[in-house]
């Protein structure tokens, strides 16, 4: 039976086996267990959301993800991404760049400071935008002034996606360009490497792996962020809807089938998401191996 | 030009450029917005603040959300537990498949995963309607509030655990089993105390982050004050009021709540990791 953690000989000296093994009841127990706790929490309601989906066919499933709101609330939700990502790829290469190849003090506080934005519920993220740039906050009646508008508009959703996504370039990064040490980086400068080309075409080729990893992660939160940029965008359908507020619209309308139509897309992303990391995190642990 | 951020000795450069924006973007974007939460208090009095944070139904908010956050992270961290051994220690046909799908509470947005649940565990879905004939309600109850909250822990556990379970060494078990020690008691003595403290952190981290969720619970919750109302939802209920400085209040309570587990969550992680590194000396 392969399912069994392979025996050693010294177990084989203490336990001499008989010739039939009996049939392995504790393995087939924990791994049926370890199944029936997935199905109930993660396959059942996965394979829910795309049956919903489809539930009054392909042509309504259609007709709901082309429907003009459904498309702004796709383009809305790509333009955050692109914005968000690229900014929080450029900070967390700074700061695993600062962090991993220099010393000084008060790292550790840097690196908790950088993963605060994780322990702050998504509500609050929303939540500290408007206090600034809302009508109340702190810059919100010199922007009304000038007639320019964040909260309830696209930059507070952009920026809330920045907040909410802050982390998971740097801190994918951090680990693995500390553990790959200097003396790549050293002999590159040492041979008259500025420290661009250093940065380019040493640093960056030993991390592309966990740089991958970091921006898949971040990107997915990114296009599903729903607590703050609920809080920030106002819900204005066609103007500051993001997917997933649009799913929330849809649902609370009980236009059940369009909504899940909808919800199937992000479903469908955070499957290719997983796809992904599963493939990155086999090449990482193949290239450790070597 | 301060001692504290000096310029260190070495080759490399680019130390100031990247630790400088470094700083700069996370002043910009983390700390100035989330001290505005505090500096907002501030426009409170004492007073009115205990009394908005002690309102009968924002407490029954906070022993909500702790007390279903705290299962939920339990539940996790047995059946987390159980899921990290099979998958480190059983062959079983789709384990790679299985091993991936672990991570999505990670992936999938929060209201997808709000409504997929309802749909599931709503008196007419798959689950639900089985439960309501044996006379459990899950859907628009506490109960439901569990179930999201499980969801969002589930990886926490499972991946804190399996790369300790991966690390330990099967001389340990293979000496307790020579010495005469049963599974259980290989299990008890010898491989539940190496991965504790994995455990606990792993715990600490899907309690936490279920202090805060909000998405997938607010479709599964009924949303009912004093019964099903999470403290999140208090925030947007005043938030949609206009009542800024009270929904600032009750943030800046969860603010404190989730910074006391943070400074826990590190603390127990650099324990795990001094435990780990003393037992391979």
């Amino acid at each position: 039976m392969a399912a069994i953690y392979p025996p050693s000989p010294l177990t084989a000296i203490a336990k001499p086996r008989t010739a039939r093994r009996p049939f392995p009841w504790i393995p087939v127990l924990l791994i049926g267990t370890a199944l029936a706790y997935l199905a109930l929490f993660l396959f059942v309601p996965l394979a829910a959301v795309f049956f919903e989906a489809f539930k009054k066919g392909a042509g309504f499933y259609w007709d709901a993800i082309r429907e003009p709101d459904a498309w702004s609330a796709i383009r809305l939700t790509l333009i955050a991404a692109a914005i968000a990502v690229p900014l929080n790829l450029v900070f967390g290469i700074a700061a695993a760049w600062a962090i991993a190849k220099f010393d000084f003090r008060f790292k550790s506080l840097l690196i908790t400071l950088i993963d605060l934005p994780f322990s702050v519920s998504p509500v609050i993220s929303g939540l500290i935008y408007v206090l600034i740039f809302g009508l109340q906050g702190w810059v919100g009646p010199w922007l009304s002034e000038h007639d320019i508008k964040i909260i309830f508009a696209v930059p507070g959703i952009v920026l809330a996606t920045i907040f909410v996504t802050f982390p998971f370039v740097a801190r994918e990064l951090i680990p693995l360009m500390q553990a790959q040490g200097r003396e790549e980086e050293e002999a590159a400068a040492v041979l008259g490497a500025s420290g661009w080309q250093t940065l380019w075409y040493v640093t960056l080729p030993n991390v592309k792996w966990g740089l991958l990893y970091g921006v898949i992660l971040c990107n997915a939160r990114a296009m599903g962020e729903f607590g703050a940029v609920s809080v920030v965008s106002g819900h204005i359908r066609g103007a500051t809807n993001t997917l997933p507020l649009h799913v929330e619209i849809l649902y609370n309308e009980y236009a059940f089938a369009a909504a899940f139509a909808c919800a199937s897309l992000l479903a469908f992303l955070a499957l290719i998401t997983l796809a992904i990391k599963s493939v990155v995190e086999s090449r990482q642990l193949k290239e450790h191996r070597k | 030009m301060s001692t504290t951020f000096r310029r260190p000795h070495s080759v490399l450069p680019g130390f100031n450029l990247a630790l400088g924006y470094t700083l700069f973007y996370l002043g910009l974007i983390v700390l100035i917005p989330l001290s505005a939460a505090f500096i907002k208090t501030f426009s409170l009095t004492w007073e009115s603040f205990w009394a908005t944070v002690t309102a009968p139904r924002v407490l029954a908010s906070y022993w909500l959300t702790f007390r279903t956050s705290l299962l939920a992270a339990a539940i996790n961290a047995v059946f987390g537990l159980l899921t990290a051994w099979v998958l480190v220690r059983y062959k079983f046909p789709g384990k790679r498949f299985i091993d991936a799908i672990v991570d999505l509470p990670f992936a999938l947005p929060t209201a997808v995963a709000g409504i997929a649940l309802t749909a599931v565990y709503a008196g007419n879905g798959w689950l639900g309607k089985p439960l309501a004939e044996m006379g459990i309600k899950v859907a628009f109850t506490p109960l439901g509030i569990l179930v999201a909250l499980t969801f969002i822990g589930l990886p926490f556990v499972v991946r804190t655990v399996q790369p300790v379970l991966e690390d330990l060494e099967k001389e340990l078990e293979e000496a307790a089993k020579s010495l005469g020690a049963s599974s259980w008691q290989t299990f008890s003595r010898v491989i539940f105390p190496t991965v504790l403290p994995a455990v606990i952190t792993g715990f600490t981290l899907a309690f936490a982050r279920a202090l805060g969720e909000y998405g997938s619970v607010i479709f599964i919750a009924g949303n009912m004050p004093m019964v099903s109302e999470i403290t999140p939802l208090i925030i947007i209920t005043k938030l949609e009021q206009y009542d800024y400085s009270g929904a600032t209040a009750v943030a800046v309570v969860m603010l404190v709540a989730s910074f006391v587990l943070l400074f826990a969550i590190n603390t127990l992680q650099w324990w795990a990791r001094k435990r780990r590194n003393e037992e391979k000396v």
